[in-house]
């Protein structure tokens, strides 16, 4: 398959406003729970509601950053990106099934109430240890990140590129969904996890915990944004983009690209692991409706729209498309549908370095 | 002399029916009176094999036969015997459960000689229900007079439990080999329950009880193997367009699914516009066949001119792009029809089960499917190899600058290739309809599967297609009686995924020029 050229090396270049309004919009977004806590009758008060949706468009964020890592400069396509990060909310969410103990509406010491009503008697090996918090967000990194690493390997390996691999993902995100749609599988079937009381000792229901898993999510974006951009800047990045734009090249000069892709799809994987295991908590719910091919797909869009191979674009992708999407459904939920689909078309045809490169001057096709 | 014998012949032939008809009023007048009377009345009725007494007998269980006080019978107002109106003073007759016990009995017998097959059919089937010895005489005559293949193997089973219930051994050891020539669960029940009757015969029970087995085995895979047939022949319809976009043309199509969904709305529309003419409706949906061809076809054509001719070479956008399409699609059907499951009626020569020999059931609009699968592979395979069209777009598949030069309207081509391939998924939509629910989503389930086929097959080979499909199909239901459906499914994804270890290109790789592409 022929490489495409179509993104220049990513330079933020004349890239000052969108340094800025990058900023900008996360010093507003770390000022929501502050807000959030002035009387009502405030002209700068922040509902509930806002906090709420800000503080999902964060993970979103992350999840975003995750996917431009490895298809904005590696030119790794994943549809499968929603599935590392379901894996991650699934983690997390075991963590806090476990932590609601005997307060679960069966009285189990132990058992989640799920495995009470199915008839388990003791608690299955994939849940152990997952008591301990350190163990659960382990384990939402490593199960993300070793799955990425079987795909990658086996995908990689037989150099499986393009479509394929979409293809591939795609396919694994399915069949997880319909896995762990089953009851049988020990993970709450088609329910889920829900009814969390606490994390971490503090109860979830107050607004001092949203506000902290707020401010943690943020905290995670703002690691995650350094963390790509170390990787990005520096050699391992400059070989990545290489890769995209002509793999057989840089593998005949003697790099191993396999390796190379690995290493970052896996790290891409954590990355969306960790904005699961974010997401859960502050959403209150994990079932397996996040594996459907249809939100991986969606969450390639918001990278596309904001412009892959930047790492700003992935954030306005996210949060401009996740913005559209939470004001369109509240008045035209019919509408909403029309206008993603829409998306998919007009930027793939007009605008293929995505917001971005609208906003970058000179550079436009 | 013969003069004579003739003409007592006559009599007789006129005086048979005579004296049989005396002889059943007789015997109906029976059951007017007490319940002893009434019970041997019924046997009577039961061993005459007479059909008029089948609605007396009824009647008479349901509590609807009255009597007069001279003794007349009427039902619901009629005289039973001549159906003329009777007086309305009478008096509902009672029963026993004697009489009860011998209007069974009496129903089987006189049933058995009905002239519907599946009265008699019933009737058997009640009678090895029923499993009584005094049955044995009744069936015996019963399959001497039976000519329906069908029914003499109901009555076969009927009679061999009849008379495994006799106080004979030997009979019993007759009853037990006849069952055991059987491949049914039933008889398989009986023969166990009689071991534990009988010790004396486990041997023979336990031999028979093993022939019932190994058939019921043999005709389990017959019917796994047909699942396997029919998800494969669906899986070979949806992939099939996929073939030509992708195999041949390399465009990845992810609004295939939706070209699909749209072939199946084609034929809602299609019936609900032939509704009201009723000569045309039962061709509704062989009429849908080409009206869903060039719908979604034409939409195909449209998408291909419109949108993704100016991504090729492209073929991630591509992806993202026709998913956005199908969306679009998907959304706007379920605004124009809703949201909810539309119906499509089947026409009666595709409903209904077949019964094979072995007793393998097969329905058949899965029968129909896999047929129209073949049909619409060969019809694929003609367009390519015998036509113009299918010359120019392996010739632009092969080398678009020469067949440029040779004068092809490449674009056209393109315009045209992309249109067939979606047709043939809009003709897919079409069998879909018959076993799938049509909702705006149908297609979504199906656009996975079809990359795996196409993927597992080899890009750009349609016998590669054909064999991905029914393998895929037989090795998902293979898997199934084992794993459940779900983990099967699963089984398979992670199967291609480890089989494109091997072979990238898939089963039928391509070689040459096209397969650098």
């Amino acid at each position: 398959m022929s490489a495409t050229t179509i993104t220049p090396a990513p330079r933020i270049q004349g890239g000052t406003i969108l340094r800025g309004l990058l900023l900008a919009g996360l010093a507003i977004l770390a000022m929501l729970p502050v807000l959030n806590r002035l009387p009502p009758e405030s002209v700068l008060y922040v509902s509930d509601f806002v906090v709420a949706v800000s503080g999902k468009w964060i993970c979103y964020g992350i999840l975003a950053l995750a996917i431009d890592l490895a298809w904005g400069y590696a030119g790794i396509l994943s549809l499968g990106h929603g599935a590392f990060f379901a894996l991650g909310g699934y983690a997390m969410g075991m963590h806090l099934m476990r932590l609601i103990g005997p307060r679960g509406v069966y009285g189990h010491p132990v058992l989640p109430d799920f495995m009470v009503f199915l008839g388990y008697t003791e608690l299955p090996w994939p849940w152990w240890g997952f008591s301990s918090f350190p163990y659960a967000m382990l384990m939402a990194l490593l199960v993300p990140g070793a799955l990425a690493g079987i795909v990658g390997w086996l995908a990689f390996r037989s150099r499986i590129t393009g479509v394929y691999l979409s293809i591939i993902t795609q396919a694994m995100t399915y069949a997880l969904m319909l896995a762990f749609f089953r009851n049988d599988m020990g993970f709450g079937g088609n329910n889920g996890f829900t009814d969390f009381k606490e994390l971490l000792g503090v109860p979830l229901n107050t607004a001092g915990a949203r506000a902290a898993l707020f401010y943690a999510a943020l905290v995670a974006l703002g690691v995650s944004l350094l963390l790509c951009r170390l990787v990005t800047q520096s050699k391992l990045g400059r070989v990545l983009v290489a890769v995209r734009d002509a793999e057989s090249r840089v593998r005949f000069l003697g790099y191993n690209t396999t390796s190379v892709k690995l290493s970052v799809f896996v790290l891409s994987a954590m990355l969306a692991g960790l904005a699961g295991a974010l997401y859960v908590p502050l959403i209150g719910i994990i079932n397996p409706g996040e594996f459907s091919p249809g939100n991986s797909i969606e969450a390639v869009i918001w990278v596309a729209v904001g412009g892959r191979g930047t790492l700003v674009g992935a954030l306005l992708g996210a949060f401009s498309v996740n913005a559209l999407k939470t004001w369109l459904t509240s008045f035209a939920p019919d509408l909403w549908l029309f206008v993603l689909g829409g998306l998919f078309v007009a930027v793939t045809l007009f605008l293929p370095r995505g917001l971005v490169g609208l906003l970058r001057k000179g550079e436009g096709r | 002399m013969t003069r004579f014998l003739r003409l007592l012949a006559v009599f007789l032939l006129f005086a048979a029916p005579l004296r049989a008809q005396e002889g059943f009023e007789a015997v109906v007048a029976g059951l007017a009176g007490g319940f002893a009377a009434q019970a041997e009345a019924v046997e009577r009725l039961g061993a005459l094999g007479d059909p008029r007494a089948v609605p007396i007998l009824r009647a008479l269980s349901e509590g609807r036969l009255q009597k007069s006080p001279e003794g007349a019978l009427a039902i619901d107002g009629r005289d039973a015997l001549t159906g003329a109106p009777a007086p309305t003073a009478t008096e509902a007759i009672r029963i026993n459960n004697r009489v009860r016990g011998a209007l069974r009995g009496a129903f089987g017998r006189l049933e058995l000689a009905s002239a519907s097959d599946a009265e008699r059919a019933a009737a058997a089937a009640g009678l090895f229900r029923a499993r009584s010895p005094e049955n044995i005489q009744i069936l015996e005559d019963a399959l001497g007079r039976e000519a329906n293949p069908g029914v003499r193997a109901t009555m076969e089973r009927a009679l061999a439990a009849s008379r495994l219930a006799a106080p004979d051994a030997g009979v019993r050891r007759q009853g037990i080999l006849m069952l055991g020539g059987t491949a049914s669960p039933e008889a398989r029940g009986l023969l166990l329950e009689a071991r534990t009757a009988s010790p004396d015969l486990a041997p023979e029970i336990d031999a028979a009880v093993a022939a019932i087995d190994q058939r019921l085995q043999l005709r389990r895979v017959a019917e796994t193997a047909f699942q396997g047939l029919s998800l494969g022949s669906v899986l070979l319809l949806a992939a099939l367009g996929l073939a030509v976009t992708f195999g041949v043309m390399g465009v990845i199509n992810m609004a295939h699914g939706e070209m699909v969904m749209l072939g199946a709305y084609t034929t809602v529309v299609v019936q609900e516009a032939f509704r009201g003419i009723p000569w045309l409706f039962p061709w509704a949906l062989p009429l849908s066949v080409p009206a869903a061809f060039l719908v979604t076809a034409a939409v195909g054509a449209g998408l291909e001119r419109g949108l993704i001719r100016h991504l090729y070479g492209r073929p991630l956008e591509t992806l993202l792009m026709t998913f956005g399409v199908g969306m679009i699609l998907q959304q706007a059907v379920r605004l124009a029809f809703g949201a909810q499951n539309r119906e499509v009626i089947s026409p009666a020569w595709m409903q209904g089960v077949i019964t094979l020999p072995g007793g393998v059931e097969v329905t058949q609009n899965r029968l129909w499917i896999i047929i129209f699968s073949l049909l619409v592979l060969g019809l694929t395979v003609a367009a390519i190899r015998f036509t113009r069209f299918g010359l120019e777009m392996r010739a632009v598949v092969q080398n678009r600058r020469i067949a440029s030069t040779m004068g092809i309207r490449t674009g056209r081509v393109d315009a045209m290739t992309f249109a067939f391939g979606s047709g043939i998924a809009g003709m897919a939509g079409v069998a879909l309809s018959q076993i799938d629910n049509v909702s705006p989503n149908l297609g979504t389930g199906y656009i996975i599967d079809s990359f795996m086929v196409v993927v597992f097959g080899g890009v750009g080979s349609l016998a590669g297609t054909m064999i991905g499909a029914f393998t895929l199909g037989l090795v998902n239901k293979l898997l199934e009686p084992w794993a459940g459906a779900v983990l099967a499914k699963i089984a398979v994804l992670v199967g291609i995924m480890l089989f494109i270890q091997r072979r990238p290109k898939g089963l039928f790789a391509l070689k040459g020029r096209a397969a650098e592409q």
